[in-house]
């Protein structure tokens, strides 16, 4: 069985890649892949606590997770049409400002 | 060095260069299909920690149905190669920084606990991770939640509809 350590360090890599991206991509459609990749790297660390507790409770909570980013997804990929309907354009820098 | 080491080692690999190949990318549409990679990865991994219906879950939802929904709005708004100028030059070096800060904080942590951790070595209960035992827990202790979440999903489909109605008629 390979120690826990080895599974969160590679959930801190996934994680860490994740934010770069958030930080450093322009386009707001990779900007919602990189959120998407910083939870599942959450899912795989709920995942390992689950199997070395041997309790069902991270498992449950990963299930729950993948619901939300499912919605989160819905919303966010509607919002995201809407902005490219009123502004021609999906580059996070072209968001700034409130009036549509 | 054991087989599960190795396994675990080569898929790590794998995981690590398809979420970099996500992330360096120009094409958004290539960006997706390393995303799906990764979290098909990812399902190998919940298989290996004994989650056989967290990793069946991981692939019809995230690989399946997010990442369909995402190469579906890409192609629709034609933003493959949207977002490459960067107005602020001096934000990606402070963001490549700031990551390893961030890498190198919680790979301490993680390496000052590494004795912390729980090691638990006797076998798992039968049937661990199974469907059956994922519907024991979820419909006995976390009812009220998994209610809630069906009225998050229906708010983010009617969330969904509302948004992308088009007004002008």
């Amino acid at each position: 069985m390979v120690s826990i350590n080895y599974y969160l360090g590679l959930a801190i890599i996934l994680f860490t890649i994740g934010a770069l991206g958030v930080l450093i991509r322009r386009n707001a459609i990779i900007v919602f892949m990189s959120v998407e990749l910083m939870l599942n790297a959450a899912n795989l660390a709920f995942v390992a606590f689950a199997r070395y507790w041997q309790s069902m409770n991270g498992q449950i909570f990963v299930f729950f997770i993948m619901t939300v980013a499912a919605a989160e997804v819905a919303i966010g990929l509607a919002l995201i049409v809407t902005i490219f309907r009123s502004k021609a354009s999906i580059d996070v820098d072209q968001m700034n400002s409130l009036k549509g | 060095m054991s087989l599960q080491l190795f396994l675990f080692l080569v898929l790590a690999l794998v995981a690590i260069t398809s979420a970099l190949g996500m992330l360096i990318n120009r094409n958004a549409i290539y960006s997706a299909l390393f995303l799906v990679l990764n979290f098909a990865t990812v399902a190998v991994f919940f298989l290996l920690l004994n989650a056989p219906f967290i990793a069946v879950a991981q692939v019809s939802v995230y690989a399946g149905a997010i990442m369909v929904l995402f190469l579906f709005v890409i192609m629709l708004l034609g933003a493959e190669r949207a977002g490459q100028i960067q107005s602020i030059p001096w934000q990606r070096p402070l963001a490549i920084a700031l990551a390893l800060v961030l890498l190198l904080e919680a790979g301490f942590i993680l390496y000052s606990q590494r004795g912390v951790a729980p090691m638990v070595t006797g076998t798992l209960p039968p049937g661990f991770g199974s469907p059956a035992q994922v519907g024991k827990v979820l419909f006995s202790t976390y009812l009220l939640p998994f209610e809630v979440t069906s009225v998050l999903l229906l708010v983010a489909m009617i969330g969904a509809i509302v948004l992308t109605k088009n007004e002008k008629k």
